[in-house]
Formats: structure tokens, C-alpha cells, sequence
């Protein structure tokens, strides 16, 4: 394959392969074409055989949600009796256990709640801030959301929430960043556009915040790739991005339950893929909610240089009828046995050290 | 990307693998002690391709397990029962009948039947069984009755293992599945089922069968309380015994599953371990045409992964699955044929429907 050589030298050479060859890569490659790449990517970036993890919880504030986007199992529609929002005295809990179980970080997201104001949410940060636990909260499109709420800018908004105690800020809401399948997956949210925008603003105003990508619905492989360039093209600008996490879709009880799940096999090529296409993005976060253990520690091996979350409570997933639990000792006996050193680490991957 | 496999220390094996020569029980341990498992599986790829092309393979199969009673209780076990628990069944030769026409509408092209080492069963139930199986689906292949049980249907009958083996065939036996091997060495034997046929008669077995024309598979329980050196002796002892007879059809790595078991405190093997099991059987065992990812024992996502680290083989659709659902394998009960197709082809594969000598029934 000459093509192949041609793009394994420019690797090699921290040169950026062309369109063309990329999506060659990964229609014809093996998993040995784009696993050996991948390793050389991630073992050039970090040279220490070391795979980290942070400590958190998954915290959702709600459920009730205007989106009502077809790839989700979690929302409840506005009129649905069932729907709700956390209460304080619940969000005090969860995070007192967090912090006993020596997690560092919530993750704070939920859907977009039709009725809240925007102070209803610097109220909330204000109130875990006290707690001095670092906040990891709304993804773009729960801020371009509380734009139209509230009537402020994008920049204001994002002020007014850093304010309140807002430390950096999850890549969800990203799905796919190609506005063909946004109409056709999740037409009410944020275009991506927005979604680019939102992260470029964080960025600017110092927040560091992830990027995510689901894939595996109604997607072609140029607009994956699409996305990919998008990431990476505003990471050139704004080095805002500490992670990249590609995740593929998980049908059950959605609106799109017909479409059969991505199998190991095709994520870890994505995943590889990821790695490669992703040049200037330091981490890429293996997705163990979604593939589970086994595949998480081979993920590893194709380019994954951090195991994510302990994720405490998760429901987005769950609700999708995946639910693999880890504990702490179990992430850390995984990345062992994979030939790696476990290390946890905060949301900018500072290494956490226990005294 | 053969630079890689130099920087990953192996070139020599690499060189090996190429030339098709065979690998010493050195290379295998340092297979195992490698921590490059892309490097691992690249070589057991070569080995892969070059036996079976690109070829994957599955068969539309149905699993009775007539008997969970036992008498061995080897410690690594969640299905064998003494007679007198609760959890105790057997099927009588009329059940086994109702399991097989339950599923007659079904395109099955095999029967893979295994139990304990029942204290009472007379030897006629086994052959009774393979009779009215035949009866009822004449042109099934029953694959049945691992080495140990071959064994115990010697001693109960006097007949020695030809003339136990002799009969079943007779009876409708068409193969031997490769239970029931564990791990051949006595160390471990003593330590896990010290009552069970030992490893060099689990071989005699094996290699009578094999002379009786009946083809038989091969398998490892891995992940308990073995040794890298007893794993890579367990592998050597089946190569000289196929380098004997040719009659092994594949090899089935079993990773162990500790709930439930008198094991239970030791952990599930990972991913790193299944995969690596497979990859290292694909290049030591050079005269074994097949290696088997079996799905329900280490899901079907690794089993899918598996298929670029050596194994060509998936096994089957598998309905009712018992043992290793009883020590907590928390894999489907059946896959469809479509779930199969899919998966093997998105591991861009081609999926064949084999019988369970490898004849093809369907490409795809």
C-alpha cells in the first residue's frame, strides 16, 4: 500500500497526512495500520508509560430537557411528569460523598430545562463552590441555551458563570459537528458553529474544556472526519483542549434503537484514528462507560492515554441500557496489567499526589 | 511495519513466524512476557492470514448440558454439583429428546453436549442419548463428551477408551469437544481438581479418538493459579500430540470466571490477557488449523478483536449457555446469525457458516 507509507512517514515526521489519505487510513486500514500509528502518536506525546484517571462524579441537575434529540435515552420532554430537578440539599450529598472517596472534580451537566433562569444556575455553582470542589460543567449546548434564556452573549455568559465558580467546562453536545447531521439527529440543539464557538470563547476567557464525539448513527465518514478538523483546527488557534473522548452511539431505548451498535472492532479504529488525525490535542480518554473494561484496556494499545473517569454515578449512558461500574482499584489493576503506571489526575491533568 | 516488531524485541520470532518454522518454549514464554501487544498480535496475524486467509468462521449450533451432577468438584468450577444440592439436575434420555425437538424448525447443523462425571448413570444413558438425538435430527453432527467423561465411560464399563469411543460412535457420536484439559500440569491439577483425569491420560484420550477418525478440539483454562511456564507446557504437550495424530481441530482458549467458584477471590482475566492468550496459541501452536475466539466466555467484543490477534473462529449462535453463565459471565446467552455476520464482518473479515469439521455450509 503506498499510500500507506506515505502517510506512516509524514507520522513519523509529526507531518499531517492529507484528507484523502486519512479517510484511505481508515477505509482500508487494519487495525494494525492504524493501532501502530496511534501508539506512535501517543508514545511521542507521552513518552512515560503512564495512563491516568480522575476521581469524579457524574452529577446531572436534570433530566427535563427541550432538546429532544433522537440519539438520547436519558431526557424527559417538558410536559413528561416524571422529569426533575436536583434539589441542593441532593447536590450537597452527592458531593460529600465525591469528596470521600477523594474525587476532585463534578462533572455537572443536564438537559435544557425550559423554565430555569440563568441566575437559577450561578446559584447552583455558587452553592458547590462552597464545598471547594472543582466544578466540570455545561457542555455548549446548555450555554448557548442560557444565551437565548437570558439575553446575554455568549462571552457574557460564560463571565457570568466563571464568576459563580465555573472552572472548565465538558465537550458534550458535540454529537457530530456537521450541520447535515445535526438537522437530522438533533435539530433543536446548538448548530456547530455554536458548539465551536461556545469553546472558542471558553478558551479565550482562559477555561480549558474537553471535546467529545458520538459516533456510529447516521454519520458518514467524511463528517467524522469533518469533525475531527474542526477540533483540531480551533486547537490550533486556542490550545484550550486538554482531551479528545470519541464514544460510539448506544441505540437502546432512543429514538434511532434500529440502528445496530458499533462493534470493539470499529471503535478502536476510531479511536486510533482519533489519535492520529488529533496532532496538537494532548490526551485521548478510552471510553470504558461504553465499551467496558476489556475493551477499554486494549483501547491502550490503539492510541488512549488516560482511562477518564471513575464516574461514580453516570446516567446519561445508563439510560441507554449500558452500565459497566469501575471502581478506583479496579482502573488501577487494569492499567497495570496492561503494562502501564495508573496515576490519578485533575481535569487539567495535573497529577494528584496522595500524602 | 516490521521495524516495530525489531523495536519490540521480537524481530527473531518475527523472522520465525515468516519463515513458518517453529517457535521453542522460550520464544512462547517471551511472547507472554512481552508487553507489546500490538507486536504479539501482528505476529499472530501473519500466522492467521496465511492459514486461513481471511476467513472467520461460526457455526449454528445448539448446547445441552444433560447433567451438572459430578463427583470431581474441581475448584475452578461454577456447574458441577454434588447429587445432593439444591442446584442439581439431570435430564433423562426423554429431556435430552424434548431439547433437541424444542429446536427443530432451526437450521442446526450441530449438538455440542457435555456434563459432569455423573456416580450413576449407567453407561447405557450415553449412548441412549446419541441415539435418540440421531432420531430425531439424523443429519446433526453431536459433538460430545470431553476426554474426562470418555474416561469415566471407561472405567464405568470396563471397555478401555477405544472401546468406549468405538461404541459412541456407533451409538451417533460425531466429535469430541476440548474440555476438561484445564491446564495439563499436575501442580496445577493437584491444586485445582486433584480428582480429575490427569493430563497425559487426557491426551490418551484425545489421541485414540483422533485414530478412531474422530476428530477432537483442544482448550486451556487460563487466568487462575498457572504459570506463564505451564501455560507454554500446556500448549507443547497438545503440538506433540498433533504432530502424533492431526486430529485436533482448533484451539479454545477458556478464560476463567471466579464467581461462584471455590476461586472466587481471584479476578477476571482482562482484555490484555484474552487477547494475548489467543495470540500466543495462534504462533506456538503452528499445526492446529484453528483457534477459536470463543464469545461467551470473553464477550463479544474481545472475541471480535480477537479475530486480528490469530483466531478465525468464533464459535456459534450457542443457546443456553450454563457453565460459564453459572461463574458469572455476564455475555449474552445467543447471538443471531446476523449479529454474527455483522460482527465478523466489521472486523473486516468474511464470514463463513461452517459444520463442525469445517466443511463450508454457507460464505457470505
Amino acid at each position: 500500500m503506498n499510500y500507506f507509507d506515505s502517510i506512516r512517514e509524514k507520522v513519523l515526521n509529526s507531518e499531517r497526512p492529507t484528507e484523502q489519505e486519512l479517510l484511505a487510513l481508515f477505509r482500508d486500514g487494519n487495525l494494525y495500520d492504524l493501532g501502530f500509528l496511534a501508539d506512535i502518536v501517543r508514545r511521542k506525546k507521552h513518552p512515560e508509560p503512564v495512563v491516568t484517571y480522575v476521581i469524579d462524579r457524574n452529577i446531572n441537575y436534570t433530566d427535563i430537557c427541550i432538546s429532544a434529540c433522537k440519539f438520547c435515552a436519558f431526557y424527559k420532554g417538558p410536559e413528561d411528569a416524571e422529569g426533575s430537578v436536583i434539589s441542593f440539599e441532593e447536590l450537597k450529598k452527592k458531593i460529600d460523598e465525591t469528596q470521600e472517596l477523594g474525587g476532585t472534580q463534578i462533572l455537572l451537566q443536564g438537559g435544557l430545562h425550559p423554565d430555569k433562569q440563568l441566575e437559577f444556575y450561578e446559584d447552583m455553582l455558587r452553592f458547590i463552590k462552597k464545598t471547594g470542589i472543582h466544578i466540570h460543567g455545561f457542555s455548549p449546548p446548555e450555554i448557548c441555551h442560557f444565551v437565548k434564556v437570558s439575553g446575554f452573549s455568549v462571552a457574557e455568559v460564560l463571565e457570568r458563570l466563571r464568576q459563580a465558580g465555573l472552572d472548565s467546562m465538558p465537550g458534550g453536545g458535540a454529537e457530530i459537528l456537521s450541520d447535515r447531521v445535526r438537522r437530522m439527529a438533533a435539530p433543536n440543539k446548538c448548530s456547530a458553529d455554536e458548539w465551536i464557538d461556545v469553546m472558542r470563547q471558553a478558551h479565550l476567557q482562559g477555561m480549558k474544556t474537553t471535546a467529545t464525539m458520538m459516533f456510529g448513527h447516521i454519520e458518514t465518514l467524511e463528517e467524522r472526519l469533518e469533525h475531527l478538523l474542526r477540533i483540531r483546527d480551533l486547537q490550533e488557534k486556542t490550545g484550550g483542549f486538554t482531551a479528545f473522548i470519541p464514544w460510539p452511539f448506544q441505540p437502546a431505548n432512543t429514538a434511532f434503537s434500529d440502528i445496530p451498535k458499533t462493534t470493539a472492532h470499529v471503535y478502536l479504529k476510531m479511536l486510533a484514528w482519533s489519535r492520529i488525525v488529533l496532532d496538537n490535542v494532548a490526551n485521548i480518554q478510552a471510553s470504558w462507560v461504553t465499551q467496558g473494561p476489556k475493551v477499554a484496556q486494549i483501547s491502550l494499545f490503539f492510541g488512549a492515554n488516560d482511562f477518564g473517569s471513575t464516574m461514580i454515578e453516570e446516567n446519561v449512558v445508563a439510560a441507554a441500557g449500558v452500565t459497566f461500574r469501575l471502581s478506583e482499584s479496579e482502573i488501577r489493576s487494569l492499567v497495570k496489567g496492561a503494562g502501564f503506571m495508573p496515576q490519578q489526575r485533575t481535569m487539567d491533568y495535573s497529577f494528584v499526589t496522595t500524602g | 511495519m516490521d521495524y516495530l516488531i525489531k523495536n519490540a524485541g521480537l524481530g527473531d520470532i518475527l523472522e520465525k513466524v515468516q519463515d513458518g518454522e517453529r517457535l521453542s518454549f522460550a520464544d512462547g514464554i517471551r511472547l507472554f512476557e512481552s508487553p507489546d501487544l500490538l507486536a504479539i498480535g501482528y505476529l499472530a496475524n501473519i500466522v492467521r492470514e496465511r492459514k486461513n486467509g481471511n476467513n472467520t468462521y461460526f457455526i449454528y449450533n445448539q448446547h445441552i448440558n444433560y447433567s451438572n451432577i459430578c463427583t470431581n468438584l474441581c475448584k475452578f468450577c461454577a456447574f458441577g454439583k454434588d447429587r445432593d444440592s439444591d442446584l442439581a439436575y439431570e435430564m433423562s434420555v426423554e429431556d435430552v429428546r424434548g431439547k433437541v425437538r424444542e429446536r427443530l424448525s432451526e437450521p442446526i447443523t450441530e449438538i455440542h453436549m457435555v456434563g459432569g462425571i455423573h456416580p450413576d448413570l449407567p453407561y447405557s444413558y450415553y449412548t441412549d442419548v446419541l441415539k435418540v438425538i440421531k432420531e430425531e435430527r439424523p443429519d446433526v453432527h453431536i459433538q460430545a463428551f470431553t476426554c474426562v467423561e470418555i474416561a469415566h465411560l471407561a472405567e464405568i464399563s470396563g471397555l478401555g477408551y477405544a472401546g468406549v469411543l468405538e461404541d459412541l460412535k456407533n451409538a451417533g457420536l460425531g466429535s469430541i469437544p476440548g474440555g476438561g484439559a484445564e491446564v495439563f500440569s499436575s501442580r496445577i491439577r493437584q491444586l485445582t481438581c486433584e480428582k480429575k483425569l490427569s493430563g497425559s491420560d487426557w491426551l490418551e484420550v484425545a489421541k485414540t479418538a483422533h485414530k478412531l477418525d474422530l476428530h477432537t478440539n483442544a482448550t486451556m483454562l487460563y487466568g487462575h493459579i498457572e504459570s506463564l511456564e505451564e501455560r507454554v507446557e500446556h500448549l507443547d504437550m497438545l503440538r506433540r500430540a498433533q504432530d502424533e495424530t492431526g486430529g485436533f481441530l482448533a484451539f479454545i482458549p477458556l478464560a476463567f470466571h471466579p464467581k461462584n467458584t471455590e476461586l472466587s477471590s481471584l479476578s477476571r482475566t482482562s482484555g490484555v490477557d484474552d487477547l494475548k492468550m489467543i495470540a500466543v496459541a495462534r504462533c506456538f501452536l503452528d499445526n492446529f488449523p484453528h483457534i477459536k475466539a470463543y464469545w461467551v466466555m470473553i464477550g463479544q467484543k474481545v472475541s471480535q478483536i480477537g479475530l486480528s490477534f490469530g483466531a478465525d473462529d468464533v464459535d456459534g449462535t450457542v443457546k443456553e449457555e450454563i457453565i460459564t453463565h453459572m461463574a458469572g459471565a455476564e455475555t449474552e446467552q445467543a447471538m443471531s446469525r446476523e449479529q454474527l455476520l455483522r460482527l465478523i464482518r466489521e472486523a473486516g473479515r468474511t464470514p463463513i457458516e461452517r459444520d463442525t469439521l469445517y466443511n463450508v455450509i454457507n460464505s457470505y
